[in-house]
């Protein structure tokens, strides 16, 4: 019985990442609400990175700044366990 | 003069009874109507629960303020805020032209009472 490898399912990876904020056309990011920022947290309340968020350099940075400003007004909390 | 777009957040504390947050938030409107500054927006997001304590403690009542003013008001705003004691926290920021465009259709999508979702422009 010859060795066959069969085909690894690699879809997962080369799915094309896209900006949401170029896609949607969101010219703000908003630090007043929590649930839309929520998204680029990870469950202890840090920011995730452009690799998994798949922003364009512009926009993380703004999520990142709207973050900090939205810990700063105990919106979001600075750490947190089971977050979403 | 020169007038920018300015929008604060400010957190009262929440012991205070219903008329001492009316008459907190009436001062700060005076101080930003007396210096000339125009009120474009004003919410109540009233009594929410913190992320984390402040001062040792866990809700507070949150007021936005959206207003055109001079940037020489922002001082004078802030020292306001950090002198009284009922402030718990505030955070006053600069709105560009995506921000205006965007607290504008807040504000009209609000008045609509539609629930738009807050992101999608």
């Amino acid at each position: 019985m010859s060795l066959v490898n069969e085909p690894v399912e690699r879809k997962e990876q080369n799915r094309k990442k896209y900006c949401r904020f170029k896609k949607l056309g969101i010219k703000y990011v908003d630090y007043k609400d929590p649930n839309f920022l929520l998204k680029f947290l990870n469950e202890q309340g840090k920011i995730l990175p452009r690799r998994l968020t798949g922003n364009s350099l512009k926009f993380q940075r703004r999520v990142a700044t709207a973050i900090k400003r939205a810990r700063h007004l105990a919106l979001l909390p600075y750490v947190a366990d089971g977050l979403k | 003069m020169f007038q920018n777009q300015y929008e604060t957040v400010f957190i009262l504390t929440p012991v205070l009874s219903e008329a001492q947050i009316k008459d907190a938030v009436d001062k700060f409107k005076s101080v930003l109507t007396d210096h000339g500054a125009e009120i474009l927006n004003e919410e109540a997001w009233g009594l929410r629960k913190l992320a984390y304590t402040i001062q040792h403690k866990t809700t507070g009542f949150y007021q936005l303020f959206e207003f055109k003013s001079s940037p020489t008001l922002i001082a004078v705003l802030e020292t306001e805020f950090k002198r009284d004691e009922r402030i718990l926290r505030f955070l006053t920021t600069k709105l560009d032209k995506h921000a205006a465009a965007y607290s504008a259709k807040r504000k009209s999508g609000a008045s609509k009472s539609k629930e738009t979702a807050p992101a999608a422009e």
